[in-house]
């Protein structure tokens, strides 16, 4: 991992946050929203809505407003919420703060699961286990969110009563209760992964175990567990970091329906909330946050990878 | 062709695929023949009626049939599904197709700039898209298709660029040929069969995509039996019928499981080498 290496990573963050903030300026622009409307309310007078509109420079070109927006959310001002009147950027961050937390518990979760899942289908392949797991992928990656969380609120927190249905309780405030309110997303949000990284796992197993350096553990007399633990597992791992960086693609779309349904006020659910009530500055921090998570996360998978695999060099 | 098919109908998974796809058809071409009622014929007395004779998957919170609400419903998700999946893998194709025909610099713009507009998920470019264009299903197919375009072009191109290396395409460059031509006679017609495979995968995703633009209020609108829709409006009966959830929920995931199941039949299908 060279220093060229990193600055090109950088680089490329840098220009998916450039493209993706002209894509979502772009979008906000053709908007059928008038800001100053949903600033003032239907009711508000011509000139006041006309002293708005000065104010926030809405009659400049577009090229202008755009620059004005990005020099702004360069030095870390992204606008006040028209719904609220509070400076978007904290809350937009405090919100991506409790997705984080959605996010990685549902990693876990697919790590504790699925790998082993995976494997126990490779060894066994063909039989009782490897059709339970090919089963499950199956239905992982066949349900969307809303189904699936739909399904385990009924089961859950209806028939069970075993849990929480919806809310958020801050893990500082009442660290049990916090989980017990984590676990049904967690769960929802963790399904499709699982289903992604325990197939994966599986044929990257199938392939190590046939391969000459496995065949040659074994025939210079190893214990099996030690073939399999230190030889097996290391390298059909390997991919699994590279699907798991591009399933956080789908954990960000994923997590705005997931936080819809249970009431858990993170970023997915902020960017509902304002794509309903035509909140542009809102909508453009949220996307753009969401986006540059993405290519953070995308960019440590691409370190751990070439941390993993010393054969690889990014030079 | 019908070699790759007799090998698709072998394996359990594409057998399986055909058999569900072919009542999925079914149910689109002659759903209201098929449903015992009126979709949306309103009866309050029969709220809530659990599953039984008079209503085989019971009724909704208006009293309304759900097994003809599904059966009919079943027109308002999988083909404006397909026309998403067709118009995103077309304008998809042609770009991945175009980056990897130029190739140097262009290609690392294009594919750089396809990098970046993937970093916003799917879902949530699809829901900026329905909230310019305005609520409705054919919308929300259009946003399907346009937040589709980018994962198709970057699997085309990694194929074309194979393409673009073979002799018939240098051969066609040397007679100096047209780009369009070369482009769209070459390249194209080979770069189908992958192309196909990611296809029938992303159709289940976008059966999925679709039902929840639905569930979230912006894709079908009421009182369309989209599944979707059906799974939102049900929602808040849940403790007290449970029925009305668990059909709609049923047939999304049917559908889907059909299409991932082709998908991974014809990925075995045209790849005999690989047994797994």
């Amino acid at each position: 991992m060279s220093a060229s290496w990193l600055l090109r990573r950088v680089l490329l963050i840098a220009y998916t946050i450039l493209v993706v903030s002209l894509l979502v300026f772009g979008i906000t622009q053709v908007l059928p929203a008038d800001a100053a409307v949903t600033l003032l309310g239907e009711n508000a007078t011509p000139a006041a809505l006309e002293a708005v509109r000065l104010k926030l420079g809405l009659g400049d070109p577009v090229w202008l407003q755009y620059l004005r927006w990005l020099s702004h959310v360069l030095t870390g001002d992204f606008g006040v919420s028209m719904r609220t009147g509070q400076p978007v950027g904290p809350e937009m961050f405090a919100a991506l703060s409790r997705s984080l937390l959605l996010a990685v518990g549902a990693i876990l979760v697919m790590l504790v699961l699925a790998v082993p899942l995976g494997m126990l289908a490779a060894l066994r392949q063909g039989r009782l286990v490897d059709m339970f797991t090919s089963l499950v992928s199956y239905l992982g990656v066949s349900l969307p969110e809303f189904v699936t969380a739909t399904l385990m609120l009924m089961l859950f927190a209806d028939r069970l009563q075993w849990l929480p249905a919806t809310g958020y309780v801050a893990p500082l405030e009442d660290f049990w209760d916090s989980v017990r309110h984590l676990v049904l997303p967690v769960l929802t949000a963790s399904v499709i992964l699982i289903a992604h990284v325990a197939r994966m796992v599986r044929s990257e197993t199938l392939d190590v175990l046939h391969s000459d350096y496995i065949r040659a553990a074994r025939l210079k007399g190893l214990p099996e567990p030690v073939v399999l633990l230190r030889h097996a597992l290391r390298n059909a791992l390997l991919p699994v970091v590279t699907i798991v960086a591009l399933d956080v693609g789908y954990l960000l779309g994923g997590i705005i329906v997931i936080e819809e349904i249970f009431a858990l006020p993170g970023i997915g659910r902020q960017l509902v909330v304002a794509i309903t009530a035509r909140d542009l500055p809102s909508i453009q921090a949220g996307a753009l946050i969401m986006a540059a998570t993405y290519a953070v996360a995308n960019s440590l998978a691409d370190m751990a990878y070439a941390f993993l695999d010393r054969r690889i060099r990014y030079d | 062709m019908t070699e790759a098919f007799r090998r698709l109908l072998r394996t359990p998974q594409g057998a399986l695929s055909i058999a569900l796809l072919i009542l999925l058809a079914a149910v689109c071409v002659a759903g209201p023949a098929l449903a015992p009622y009126d979709p949306e014929q309103i009866d309050f007395l029969g709220r809530f009626s659990p599953p039984g004779a008079l209503h085989w998957l019971g009724a909704d919170q208006l009293g309304r049939d759900v097994l003809s609400r599904l059966l009919v419903g079943a027109r308002s998700t999988v083909p404006l599904a397909l026309l998403a999946t067709l118009l995103g893998t077309l304008g998809g194709t042609v770009i991945g197709t175009v980056s990897a025909y130029l190739g140097g610099r262009w290609d690392e713009a294009i594919m750089r700039t396809i990098d970046a507009v993937m970093a916003v998920p799917g879902l949530l470019l699809a829901l900026l898209l329905v909230s310019t264009l305005g609520n409705g299903s054919f919308n929300a197919a259009i946003a399907i298709a346009v937040a589709f375009a980018p994962g198709m072009a970057r699997v085309t191109r990694s194929v074309a660029l194979t393409v673009r290396n073979q002799d018939y395409v240098k051969a066609a460059i040397a007679r100096g040929e047209g780009g369009g031509w070369i482009v769209f006679r070459e390249m194209l017609p080979n770069v189908v069969a992958p192309v196909v495979i990611e296809t029938t995968i992303r159709v289940a995703f976008a059966v999925m995509l679709f039902a929840t633009l639905s569930f979230l209020g912006l894709g079908a609108q009421p009182p369309a039996s989209e599944w979707g829709l059906m799974v939102s409006e049900a929602r808040r009966y849940l403790h007290q019928a449970p029925w009305i959830i668990i059909a709609p929920s049923v047939a999304i995931g049917l559908t889907a499981i059909a299409f991932n199941l082709l998908g991974d039949g014809l990925r075995d299908a045209l790849n005999p080498r690989d047994e797994r």
